[in-house]
């Protein structure tokens, strides 16, 4: 009886980048994560634990919120590190556990896929954003926010 | 003076004596029997078991407190079932030959006390996983050495060889002392997940042993092996789980000696 052949080690490293793709992508992970520890906790303490508490969010909240460009790149920062951050997590795992080709090309495209999808509609929702709808019932609107707008909106239409 | 020597040579004899038969009394080497599941696989198929099938299979042993797993084994093989198959050489800890999955964890055989395994309960031993397995306990190691190989792990001093030895601070010494300690074994590069996952990374043992010349002060080529490392399979790919550390028998710091190529690498400084 012939023993079967043993299974020869697979060494397909590919050949050495020069741009270290890795190293930036590593250095990324460590700086993003502790800049989102920072964005998260003071997004979450802001919205949950100041003011009127939970019970307080709703769309005139959002509206008063992003009136100050602060929380709209605030907002716009946390959207992308995280997307990125996340994403560039899950092509590490693709990389460790899809064995072939085809199935690393695929979770890595509809990685790709899902990314951009995410932040092209969060980056739509935070910059495009309306607070005062038109036809919406105005018990749902920031009457603050609302008034202020129409304000400028006549005085810049005055002369 | 002669009776007197005599006698005070026959007191000191009772005296050794009954000291004897006191140790003996009260810590007398226990003797206990125990179960070993080995996971075991021949690469010829027998009446039983297709040629390359894992099976587990169970001996019992009868062992001393003061014996080790390589003890139980040795057992098992000279005078229980001679085919089963497993590495050692020193059986001291020291060559590394006998690094093996004990109760899940990478241990070397040569090292492990039965007693403190919890031999009440039958104890797991299995090859170290990621590497083919050959026959039983014996894998090829030959992927793992691959690695080590090619971070050069040999001294490459630049300029003339100097008339006498290269000399080197304490302080110098210590930056890479911890590393200098690796036998080889491959328990660390074995007990890391990404290394199961990923057959390509380098492993934690290649990365220890470029460490101890990437800092040693006689060495000048720390940036031809940092850029072997900085790359996809290389430092990067370690998630700081530290399975390495817990696994090695020498005690080095393994995931520590990892992050200080990787700070390297970042901060462009040796």
């Amino acid at each position: 009886m012939s023993a079967p052949a043993v299974v020869p080690p697979r060494f397909r490293r590919p050949p050495h980048s020069r741009i270290h793709t890795e190293k930036w992508a590593w250095l990324f992970m460590r700086a993003s994560g502790a800049l989102l520890i920072v964005l998260i906790f003071t997004h979450l303490f802001v919205n949950l634990m100041t003011g009127n508490g939970i019970s307080a969010i709703d769309f005139g909240f959002v509206a008063g919120k992003w009136a100050n460009p602060l929380w709209k790149w605030w907002d716009a920062a946390m959207l992308v590190l995280a997307m990125i951050h996340g994403t560039n997590g899950m092509r590490l795992l693709v990389n460790d556990y899809a064995r072939t080709r085809w199935v690393r090309r695929t979770l890595k495209s509809a990685l790709a896929a899902a990314f951009t999808l995410v932040v092209v509609l969060g980056s739509l929702v935070i910059f495009t954003f309306d607070p005062c709808p038109e036809g919406a019932a105005a018990t749902d609107l920031n009457a603050a926010v609302c008034a202020s707008i129409t304000h400028t909106a006549t005085t810049s239409e005055a002369p | 003076m002669r009776t007197a020597a005599t006698k005070d040579a026959s007191t000191k004899d009772a005296a050794t004596k009954d000291a004897a038969t006191k140790v003996a009394a009260t810590g007398e080497v226990a003797t206990f029997e125990v179960i070993l599941k080995i996971r075991r696989n021949n690469p010829e198929a027998s009446g039983e078991h297709e040629a390359g099938a894992g099976y587990w299979q169970e001996f019992r042993v009868k062992v001393h407190s003061t014996e080790r797993i390589l003890d139980a084994l040795h057992t098992i093989k000279w005078e229980q079932d001679g085919s089963l198959t497993f590495r050692r050489s020193c059986a001291h800890g020291v060559c590394g030959s006998d690094a093996m999955r004990i109760n899940g964890r990478n241990r070397l055989a040569c090292k492990a006390l039965i007693k403190d395994l919890h031999p009440s309960r039958p104890i797991t031993i299995e090859p170290i996983q990621g590497l083919p397995v050959l026959k039983d306990l014996i894998v090829d190691m030959e992927p793992f050495f691959a690695s080590y190989r090619e971070i050069m792990p040999f001294l490459m001093p630049s300029g003339d060889a100097p008339k006498r030895e290269r000399l080197q601070s304490p302080e110098q010494r210590a930056r890479f002392e911890d590393t200098t300690k690796c036998i080889l074994c491959a328990a660390c590069t074995t007990s890391c997940p990404v290394f199961w996952t990923d057959g390509q990374y380098f492993g934690p043992a290649a990365i220890v042993n470029a460490h101890r010349f990437i800092f040693d002060s006689r060495d000048d080529a720390a940036w031809e092996r940092l850029e072997i490392l900085n790359d996809r399979d290389g430092v990067w790919k370690c998630r700081t789980t530290f399975n390495c550390t817990d696994a090695c028998p020498r005690g080095i710091q393994v995931t520590e000696a990892i992050s200080q190529v990787k700070r390297a690498l970042a901060t462009h400084r040796v």
